[in-house]
């Protein structure tokens, strides 16, 4: 665990005491460390697995598993494509190639500048307002092909 | 425990085939179908719930109540529910079932060392599976073959789990685990590394019980050939647990003791010299057990820990290198007899070491690991060149055509290195060599032999065992464990200060050596001969095989063996000497990252 600096092993240690009293925390102490980090990487897993017993290919394949954890450094801004049937038909496939074609990257990658990473989800839950697109907890709704440069130059804007 | 009881007393009256039976409730259909006299095939289900995913579907039967078709293996019988399992419903989802598995599965059969033990071809047979009925896409495959002692082909993997879960129930480690998702899920270490770049222990209970050919040792039966032809002097010594369990490989009774036989066809495989590990054995307990007496003596590191077993050594140095002082710096007996081999037998018999091939017959997969590491080498010659496990001399018996059951009973090679003490071969099972270094210790310090000669008090198959004994005057207590979880309660005991022993014997598999992960895979399928529930028994078998050949020897302790006596005489000095700590010692890497 070379790796995580001092601060980093204080804070996870924290976050898996919060859930000590539990009797399956896993889930808890992944979410609130991909919620804190944006991604769980080996060594933290490996940390995550000395405090709670659990064995590190166990966590490794609960985070493999679900979607929502991520092994790598994700974005600053997260866009999450809906690519659930009613999205996809409203024309959500053509909404997350614009993002790829602005942002030079694919489906599941980050910028080289750290801004964005591109995810595809699958169904969201807000199939009335087809296509939608999730910022970082953001919704935008009925978004378009054409709306797309707009809403990237929006979070552009906030880091200038 | 009330529990249990309850279960046992509460009988359920159901119907299997249309024919009432009562049996206990709480069992599985599985299980109660076996009680019953009706095999229903499965893959992931094993040893009695140790491993129940109903992730195969390979055990689909009707059952009155339910929806649909249910998994044997994890539902359970209720009274008045009726079963039924050659309704045509349940025979065609069964094998469409292993139909889907065989469509995903690396099908060269017959490149596979598990051919003849192959569960997946077995339930094949049973439910008619039909190899090419559908054909698809493949999973992407993995081959790991970096380390010396398992090797993992995902190709051949059908997902049952029973690896991940005998890898956390034996040890709680738990360094196989499934990982991804869907089509893609694989099981393997974090990352889908390499065992070498794991934690991994090496000991290899995964391989033994892994269905198909996914998990086997990594064979070495190419090296021996080679020395063969290359016209080297191979010499081949064989560990306790090997002749307690090598019958199985050839249809016999497990527990069926088959040393003089194992050594006529060691003789006929070509071996110049056939040796026995307990000469090392032997050797190990003179080392040990003077180790252990200058340790109290001169307020040294205490408690000691045994060091035989190389996937417990890896244990200790992965998991708590800050206290590997605690471990003997004993090598493990057959890296003894091998340096003595090279180093002292050879030259007795004019052979030059470089040309002397030194072959382990091993019950432990990891011991293929332990013979490469750097400290195993003395004046520049491995102690040992190659480790073959039980099933691998099992399969170069076959291939040279020896009828194993119509060999005749031959005694190991008459030379100075040949005799063994009763002490030496009960090194084989949990308790062992705690039982072999009391009988030793307990002479050096009382002058006199103890009465009963054997320490009954350390057998048995307890995950901790302990016991007190009064030597010269003085209580010491021991402690004995099989597998890492009870390893880590003891040593979790010693960080905190804690430990009340003195002397700890550590194996790192469940039950020590006759369970080892070189052994022959026990499987009620493929043993139909036997007459009670084998999973339950099979470990006591072995060990009575080996407790046994103990009683039947005229010499029972490691200090009597008059060639040990002459070794030590002529060559080593005494115990703990200068030349035997150059040869017969070890040290322990405290810088072996978990995640390389």
């Amino acid at each position: 665990m070379a790796h995580l600096s001092e601060a980093a092993v204080k804070q996870i240690t924290e976050i898996c005491d919060r859930y000590a009293d539990e009797k399956t925390p896993l889930m808890m102490i992944l979410s609130d460390i991909q919620r804190e980090y944006g991604y769980i990487p080996l060594e933290v897993q490996e940390l995550v697995s000395d405090k709670t017993g659990i064995p590190v290919a166990e966590i490794y394949g609960v985070v493999t598993f679900y979607s929502f954890f991520s092994l790598q450094p994700k974005g600053k801004y997260v866009i999450g494509c809906c690519l659930g049937t009613a999205c996809y038909v409203k024309g959500a496939q053509q909404v997350i190639d614009k993002f790829s074609e602005i942002l030079g990257i694919k489906a599941g990658e980050t910028t080289a500048d750290g801004l964005f990473t591109i995810d595809a989800l699958r169904c969201i839950g807000a199939c009335g307002i087809a296509p939608a697109v999730s910022i970082n907890g953001k919704v935008y709704p009925k978004v378009s092909v054409n709306a797309v440069s707009g809403i990237v130059d929006e979070y552009k804007a906030k880091e200038n | 425990m009330a529990n249990v009881k309850d279960k046992e007393t509460t009988k359920v009256n159901i119907k299997i085939e249309g024919i009432p039976f009562q049996v206990e409730a709480g069992l599985t259909i599985l299980e109660a179908a076996k009680k019953c006299g009706f095999e229903i095939p499965s893959l992931c289900a094993f040893n009695h719930g140790e491993c129940s995913k109903a992730s195969c579907r390979v055990c689909l039967v009707e059952a009155t109540g339910a929806r649909g078709l249910v998994a044997a293996c994890v539902y359970p019988v209720a009274e008045g529910m009726e079963i039924t399992i050659s309704s045509p419903k349940a025979v065609a989802a069964r094998r469409v079932s292993v139909e889907l598995l065989l469509s995903n599965h690396n099908r060269n059969c017959q490149e596979c060392d598990k051919n003849g033990k192959c569960e997946l071809l077995h339930v094949a047979k049973i439910t008619g599976a039909q190899e090419g009925r559908y054909e698809g896409e493949q999973t992407p495959v993995t081959v790991d073959e970096l380390t010396p002692t398992i090797k993992r082909d995902t190709s051949k993997c059908v997902l049952c789990g029973r690896c991940v879960e005998r890898c956390k129930n034996a040890h709680g480690i738990g360094v196989l685990g499934f990982e991804n998702r869907g089509f893609k899920t694989i099981v393997g270490p974090a990352e889908n590394r390499s065992f070498i770049n794991s934690p991994c222990i090496m000991c290899g209970q995964c391989i033994n019980v892994c269905p198909t050919g996914a998990l086997m040792e990594a064979s070495e039966i190419d090296k021996v050939d080679m020395a063969m032809a290359q016209g080297k002097y191979v010499v081949v010594q064989t560990a306790p647990a090997v002749r307690a369990a090598l019958g199985e490989e050839f249809g016999m009774k497990i527990g069926t003791p088959v040393t003089g036989k194992m050594v006529a066809a060691l003789r006929r495989l070509g071996y110049k010299k056939v040796f026995d590990t307990n000469f090392g054995a032997d050797l190990t307990i003179m080392e040990e057990a003077t180790e252990l007496l200058n340790r109290i003596k001169t307020g040294g590191v205490l408690p000691m820990i045994t060091s035989c077993s190389p996937g417990w050594v890896n244990f200790a140095e992965y998991y708590y290198p800050d206290q590997l002082s605690h471990l003997s710096t004993c090598k493990s007996p057959h890296e003894m007899f091998g340096a003595i081999l090279k180093n002292y037998y050879a030259a007795k018999i004019g052979v030059d070491p470089k040309d002397m091939f030194v072959v382990s017959i091993m019950p432990c997969s990891c011991k293929k690991f332990e013979k490469n590491r750097p400290e195993m080498e003395d004046n520049g010659y491995r102690d040992v060149d190659a480790v073959l496990t039980t099933r691998e001399l099992g399969r170069v018996i076959r291939r040279a055509g020896i009828m194993f059951d119509r060999l005749p009973d031959e005694d190991f090679d008459n030379d100075i290195v040949h005799d063994y003490s009763g002490a030496g071969v009960i090194f084989g099972v949990t308790g062992g060599v705690m039982e072999a270094a009391l009988r030793t210790a307990y002479f050096v310090l009382t002058g006199k032999e103890r009465e009963g000669i054997a320490f009954k008090e350390v057998r048995g198959f307890e995950n901790i065992r302990e016991a007190e004994f009064e030597l010269a005057g003085k209580k010491i207590k021991v402690a004995v464990t099989s597998g890492m979880r009870g390893a880590k309660v003891l040593l979790d005991q010693i960080r905190e200060g804690k430990s009340p022993y003195t002397f700890i014997e550590i194996m790192g598999c469940p039950g020590g050596c006759i369970n080892g992960g070189g052994q022959p895979y026990v499987r009620e399928v493929f043993l139909p001969n036997e007459d009670d529930d084998i999973m339950d028994t099979y470990m006591q078998k072995r060990a009575n095989a080996l407790y046994s050949e103990d009683e039947r020897q005229v010499v029972r302790q490691s200090h009597n063996n008059v060639q040990i006596q002459a070794l030590y005489k002529e060559f080593l000095g005494e115990p703990n000497s200068h030349l035997a700590h150059e040869l017969l010692h070890t040290h322990y890497n405290p810088n072996r990252p978990r995640f390389d």
